[in-house]
């Protein structure tokens, strides 16, 4: 993922570095004027990085269901085990079709149903495409819950067991820790780890490099391998989806579908783990 | 509407509007034995529920059975049912006002007090169901008028202050008349002069007395519709299927007049019974409200069908799951007692001239009220069972309330009844000036006595 930058084109007199405007264009600027993104994106939590449109990619056929990237989700922001954030689903589109796994995250819709529903503006949508929540401000009403069609938000319905590392850290909605009791969480995508340039959790926890993540306007997204490829490019050669496009959420989580699998299918396992 | 130009002073005669005060302050006095028994146990309910929201409060909603599928539940159906049920006034004394519907006239307060008393236990169930309780004036403070909780908090609100208003506007003369007895503790003759306002009997604040009651009859029922619209909206405005539909907001509506009218029949039951109204309380009531129950029996019996029948017919993968689960899988116990005993039982027995009598009409009009809580359920807790994307396979969908949820339930309609007596005690549950003029076509008869 590249810097972007504010700076014009100069004259350059010293090494250039490239950088992408919010238009599209590739300029050419020297690398001393090149400003870099802070680690944390603001105090607040509720800006965003600006300039970025995060999106993510799972390629379906290489998921093999694993659950590693639930479970570096679960370490990166201590989850309970009553939750998920990131579960793998297994999915059946019908009798005649086969199961496949279906890593779930937050969508962080472009038209998010949940912070429609929000009455005190605790879940909201920053200028990343982020959807987050402010646990300070969430009134525990759980309208957003009801709302969002993918059942992608937990409650905290008792006391938290948050672990003294995450005390420690502070709280802050880009990491959702330390909990508050009666408050909504769900997957962030990451925030802090995006803004210090790196893959979220799942994605970089993914031994399959199934869980693609990177910024829109650059049109570029990477996976735990490093492997970066070109956003609309993948999306139109492996003929990418949003899961239930007709809902008109507008997910920012692209599918690509499972076929030419690389692995054995939910059934295929379930059999193997029967003859075992 | 001409209004009676009667004597304010205790009148020594036996003139209707006299033997109506009588009548009526002797229900306000100190209650019997069996009475007071009742008020301690419904106290002691009440108690009950609110040690167990304490406890909730300390302990979160983790002691309730609703899990992050099941988000929302009987403290949901409960405020649904209250809000549905506080139709009830608005319907008697403002819809029957304007269509000139006389003998409306005995039953106005105790219909507009089932209205108040249910709008105030139904918005402390939203602040039960919060997580977050403390946090409540965020409402307020960083309140988005996009969100439909929003319009809810306004529109209840609203209600909340129109229904009061219009419980205490019609009882201003009844007020001066209590204000002027004689007989009643001190307290009590504060109480009545300082709401009296002043009240002279004079026909300049009759006129103004009337206007204002006219003014608020027709304000007050777009402000209704609105709340059961607006409630109904907190679900449709969601992608569930079954919530998700243009009819929720009618249905709502329809919904609230059938149990709102089924509330004041067993209200009117009640005090005919226990407070020996039988006079003012006819079987010509149980009649009429008892018709008026059966055609809105038969309109929501109607949208019902509507609500489902589309949905049957073209079997969308989405509407399927929820139908299965209603028709035949986890919530076909309740959707069928709903069906059967809240709609198809009290509307035969509304129809059948050997059960169109007082017992029959309060006993249809119980189950009606029993078919709607349950019928809140079958709106509130199956759609959450069937959602869009399946829950990983650990989870297992269920939803059984726990007793912290059952006892605040008991606890909110133990503290319903109780406010609705307290409030009897203190003011004449039925508006004495304004039956006045009816009085004399209808013998009276020693209180107490069923008069059929």
């Amino acid at each position: 993922m590249g810097q972007p930058t504010t700076a014009p084109t100069a004259k350059a007199d010293g090494p250039t570095t490239a950088a992408l405007t919010a238009d599209g264009r590739i300029l050419q600027v020297p690398a001393a004027s090149a400003t870099h993104m802070p680690p944390a994106a603001d105090p607040t939590g509720r800006a965003g990085i600006p300039g970025r449109r995060w999106v993510m990619v799972i390629d379906l056929a290489k998921c093999d269901g694993c659950g590693k990237c639930t479970e570096a989700c679960g370490k990166m922001h201590f989850i309970p085990p009553d939750r998920y954030w990131l579960p793998v689903l297994v999915l059946r589109d019908a009798q005649s079709e086969a199961p496949y796994f279906f890593p779930r995250p937050c969508f962080h819709c472009d038209v998010p149903p949940c912070t429609k529903v929000c009455p005190v503006n605790a879940t909201y949508k920053t200028q990343d495409g982020t959807v987050l929540i402010d646990n300070d401000r969430c009134i525990g009403c759980r309208f957003c819950m009801a709302a969002c069609p993918y059942g992608a938000r937990s409650f905290n319905w008792g006391p938290p067991h948050d672990p003294p590392q995450a005390l420690e850290r502070g709280y802050s909605p880009e990491w959702g820790f330390p909990r508050r009791i009666g408050t909504v969480e769900k997957c962030d995508f990451c925030p802090d780890h995006a803004a210090a340039g790196h893959l979220p959790a799942c994605s970089s926890g993914c031994p399959m490099n199934a869980i693609y993540f990177g910024d829109q306007n650059e049109d570029a997204v990477t996976s735990s391998s490093g492997e970066t490829l070109q956003l609309s490019k993948l999306l139109r050669d492996r003929a990418g989806y949003r899961h239930l496009e007709s809902l008109g959420t507008e997910p920012r989580v692209y599918y690509l579908p499972p076929v030419h699998r690389q692995y054995p299918a939910p059934d295929e396992q379930k059999a193997k783990e029967k003859a075992t | 509407m001409s209004s009676p130009a009667f004597d304010n002073r205790p009148a020594e005669s036996q003139s209707p509007e006299a033997q109506a005060l009588r009548d009526l302050v002797a229900t306000m006095g100190s209650p019997k034995l069996p009475h007071k028994i009742v008020v301690i146990c419904l106290s002691l309910l009440a108690a009950w529920g609110l040690s167990c929201y304490v406890y909730q409060l300390f302990n979160g909603l983790a002691v309730t059975a609703m899990n992050n599928y099941f988000s929302w539940g009987i403290y949901i159906v409960n405020f649904v049912f209250f809000i549905g049920i506080s139709m009830a006034g608005t319907l008697i004394s403002a819809m029957l006002r304007l269509t000139g519907a006389e003998w409306r006239r005995p039953i106005t307060r105790l219909a507009e007090g089932i209205t108040l008393f249910a709008l105030v236990i139904a918005g402390p169930m939203i602040i039960i169901d919060m997580g977050r309780p403390d946090r409540f004036l965020y409402v307020l403070l960083h309140g988005r008028l996009q969100s439909p909780i929003l319009w809810d908090v306004l529109s209840l609100n609203t209600y909340l202050a129109g229904s009061m208003l219009y419980l205490y506007l019609p009882m201003i003369p009844d007020l001066a008349l209590l204000r002027d007895q004689p007989h009643f503790s001190k307290w009590r003759h504060i109480l009545y002069r300082t709401l009296a306002l002043g009240w002279k009997n004079t026909p300049a604040q009759h006129h103004r007395l009337e206007r204002a009651i006219s003014v608020m009859a027709v304000v007050i029922i777009p402000v209704a519709v609105s709340i059961h619209t607006v409630t109904a909206w907190i679900f449709g405005m969601t992608l569930r299927p079954g919530w998700h539909s243009s009819i929720i907001g009618p249905d709502f509506v329809v919904g609230a007049l059938y149990s709102g009218i089924a509330a004041v029949i067993i209200a009117m039951a009640l005090f005919r019974k226990f407070f020996g109204l039988g006079a003012y309380i006819t079987l010509e009531h149980f009649r009429k409200l008892g018709l008026l129950l059966l055609v809105v029996g038969l309109a929501y019996l109607y949208f019902t069908v509507n609500n489902f029948i589309g949905s049957v017919y073209v079997s969308s993968v989405e509407e399927s799951p929820l139908l299965a689960s209603l028709f035949t899988g986890d919530f076909a116990r309740q959707f069928w007692v709903m069906i059967v005993l809240g709609m198809l039982i009290p509307c035969l027995m509304l129809v059948l001239p050997w059960t169109r009598n007082i017992g029959g009409i309060v006993t249809a009009s119980v189950f009606v009220n029993i078919g709607m809580w349950i019928m809140r359920f079958i709106i509130v807790v199956p759609t959450l069972s069937s959602p869009f994307v399946p829950p990983p396979s650990k989870v297992h969908l269920a939803y059984f309330p726990t007793i912290v949820e059952w006892s605040i339930t008991v606890g909110a309609f133990a503290g319903f009844t109780l406010l609705y007596i307290l409030f009897s005690k203190v003011f004449p549950i039925i508006s004495i000036w304004e039956i006045a003029p009816a009085a004399p076509t209808q013998p009276i008869p020693p209180a107490g006595r069923e008069q059929p």
